[in-house]
C-alpha cells in the first residue's frame, strides 16, 4: 500500500509540475518541466550517475561513522560523570557554531575531496543522535530505576542491558533526524569546493545555464534523501516494535 | 539462607516532611508481616526504606539495617519489554555479572505456572502471567527478605487469589513485608499484621494457623471486617 500511495503522489506532482509550465509559460532556462528534466536525466544518464555514486557513498560512510560517533558520546556520557562534567558544555558550545559556517574551513583543511564532505556530514549527524541517545539513556522510569538497583546491578551491565534496549526508540528517532540532515551537510560540502558529485554538477550546470541538469541532479537528491528517510522511519518501527 | 527479623522503630522522614511517629513495627524471622494503613502515609517508602532502595526517607531511629540483601515485588511488574520472561528472570545474574542459572530460572517458570511460556515477551502475556515472571525474577534471587509493594492489587479478584496462594506457598520461608491496601489479603497472608498511621504504628489481630487461609474461613473474615474497622476508624479520626 505505501509503495503505491507513493507511487500516485509521485504521478500527481509530475502531472501538476507540466501543467504549472504549460499555465505559466515560462522558458525552459527558468522552469523546465518533467518531460525536459527526465529527457536531461537520460542524456547525461551516466555522468550523473558516477557523481550519484560519490555523493551517495561520503552520504552513507559519513552518516555510519556520525551515528557510530553519536552513540558512543552518548553511552560515555551515561557511564561517566566525569565525562558528562567535561564533554556536555563542550558539546552544546559547539552546537552554538552553525556547522555549515565550518564547511570553507573543513575543505581547507581536508582538500575538495571525498573526507572533507565525510567529515560535514559526521559533524551534522553526530549531535542530534548523541543528544538524543544521551537524554534517553539518563530518562529511565523509576520502577525499572528501582529494579537494577534492587538487583545489585554493575553500572555497566545496566547500561548494556537495560538502558541502553530501553533507549533504541529514542536512537530511532535521532537516525530519522539524521537522515534528514545528512543530505543537506554533504551538498554544502560539496558546493563549497569540489570536483564531483551531485552539488557540484549542480554548481556547474547553473554556470552554464543547463536548467533542467540541475532539477535532474535535484531529483536524484530528492530520491537519495527520501530513501534515507524511509529506510530510517523503517529501522525506527522496527526499534518499537513489541514497545507498551 | 537464614531469613532475619525486621525491627522498624521511629519517625519516618521524607527531607523535613515527617510522615508518622512513634513507629514500632515487627516483622518476625521467615513470616509474613502485612504493612496496612490509608494512603501517603508512607508504606511503600518504608518499604522502599527497607528495599535499601535510593531517595530521600529515613528513618529516625532503631532499624535492623538489611541492604543488599532485599528482594522486591511492586505493583508494577518492571519486566523488560524487549526480552522473553525467561530472561527476565534471570536479569539479576546478567546484571551483576554473575553466570545465569536458567535450568533454575526454567524450573521457577514452571512452578509459578508458566510452563510452555518462557520464550514470550510480557506484551503477550497476561496481567496476571507477567506478574508471575515477575515473582519469579524475586524468587531466584533467594533474598532472606522480600519486600511486596502491592504485589497483586491491579489484578482481578481471582487471579489475586491464585496469585496469593502461589506467592504464600513460594516465598515461604522467607521474612515478607506485604504493603497492602486490601484488607482480606492480609487477613489471607499474614502472620503478623501493622496498622501504620501518621500518629503511629499498632498491631492487628490476625486469625492463627498456616496460610494461606480460606476466604471463607469465619475467623479469615472476622479478621477482615475487623480491619476494615479500624481503617475506617483512623480514617474518620
Amino acid at each position: 500500500m505505501p509503495v503505491l500511495r507513493f507511487t500516485a503522489t509521485a504521478i500527481t506532482t509530475l502531472l501538476l509540475g507540466q501543467a504549472l509550465v504549460w499555465m505559466t509559460g515560462l522558458p525552459p532556462f527558468i522552469l523546465p518541466g518533467p518531460a525536459r528534466v527526465a529527457q536531461a536525466l537520460a542524456d547525461h544518464a551516466p555522468m550523473l550517475a558516477e557523481n550519484a555514486r560519490f555523493t551517495a557513498t561520503n552520504l552513507l560512510t559519513g552518516l555510519m561513522a556520525g551515528i557510530a560517533l553519536g552513540a558512543i558520546t552518548a553511552l560515555n556520557l551515561a557511564a561517566s560523570p566525569l565525562a558528562r562534567g567535561l564533554m556536555r558544555p563542550m558539546l552544546v558550545a559547539a552546537q552554538a557554531v552553525p556547522v555549515f559556517a565550518l564547511a570553507p574551513i573543513v575543505t581547507l583543511w581536508l582538500g575538495y575531496g571525498a573526507a572533507s564532505k565525510i567529515v560535514m556530514v559526521v559533524l551534522v549527524v553526530h549531535f542530534p543522535v548523541a543528544s538524543v541517545l544521551f537524554d534517553a539513556l539518563m530518562r529511565l522510569p523509576q520502577p525499572l530505576e528501582d529494579l537494577i538497583h534492587s538487583l545489585r546491578a554493575k553500572p555497566m551491565r545496566a547500561l548494556l542491558l537495560v538502558r541502553l534496549p530501553h533507549a533504541l526508540p529514542a536512537l530511532g528517532s535521532g537516525l530519522r533526524l539524521a537522515a534528514v540532515h545528512a543530505p543537506f551537510a554533504v551538498i554544502v560540502g560539496e558546493w563549497v569546493g569540489s570536483s564531483r558529485g551531485l552539488g557540484h554538477v549542480m554548481l556547474m550546470a547553473n554556470g552554464r545555464g543547463q536548467t533542467d541538469l540541475m532539477f535532474a541532479a535535484l531529483a536524484l537528491l530528492a530520491g537519495m534523501g527520501g530513501t534515507l528517510f524511509a529506510l530510517a522511519d523503517l529501522l525506527q518501527r522496527r526499534m518499537e516494535k513489541g514497545r507498551p | 539462607m537464614s531469613a532475619p527479623a525486621l525491627r522498624l522503630q521511629g519517625d519516618l522522614w521524607i527531607g523535613d516532611n515527617r510522615l508518622a511517629r512513634d513507629l514500632k513495627i515487627t516483622a518476625p524471622a521467615g513470616r509474613w508481616t502485612c504493612l496496612l494503613g490509608p494512603s501517603g502515609v508512607g508504606k511503600s517508602t518504608l518499604g522502599r526504606l527497607v528495599a535499601g532502595l535510593p531517595g530521600r526517607a529515613r528513618l529516625d531511629g532503631d532499624a535492623t539495617a538489611v541492604r543488599g540483601r532485599v528482594a522486591m515485588l511492586a505493583q508494577q511488574d518492571q519486566l523488560l519489554p524487549w526480552a522473553s520472561a525467561l530472561q527476565n528472570v534471570t536479569l539479576g545474574a546478567r546484571l551483576r555479572g554473575a553466570p545465569a542459572d536458567h535450568r533454575r530460572a526454567r524450573d521457577l517458570l514452571d512452578r509459578v505456572g508458566l510452563a510452555g511460556l518462557h520464550h514470550r515477551r510480557p506484551a503477550t502475556l497476561s496481567g496476571g502471567q507477567r506478574q508471575r515472571v515477575a515473582l519469579a525474577r524475586t524468587m531466584i534471587e533467594d533474598s532472606p527478605v522480600v519486600v511486596l509493594d502491592e504485589p497483586f492489587s491491579a489484578l482481578d479478584a481471582g487471579t489475586r487469589m491464585a496469585m496469593q496462594d502461589l506467592a504464600a506457598r513460594l516465598l515461604a520461608g522467607q521474612t515478607v513485608l506485604l504493603i497492602t491496601h486490601d484488607p482480606l489479603e492480609a487477613a489471607r497472608l499474614g502472620h503478623a499484621a501493622f496498622l501504620m498511621t501518621a500518629q503511629g504504628s499498632r498491631p492487628v489481630n490476625l486469625p492463627e494457623g498456616p496460610t494461606p487461609r480460606d476466604v471463607s474461613d469465619l475467623a479469615v473474615t472476622a479478621a477482615q471486617a475487623a480491619i476494615f474497622d479500624a481503617l475506617s476508624q483512623r480514617c474518620a479520626a
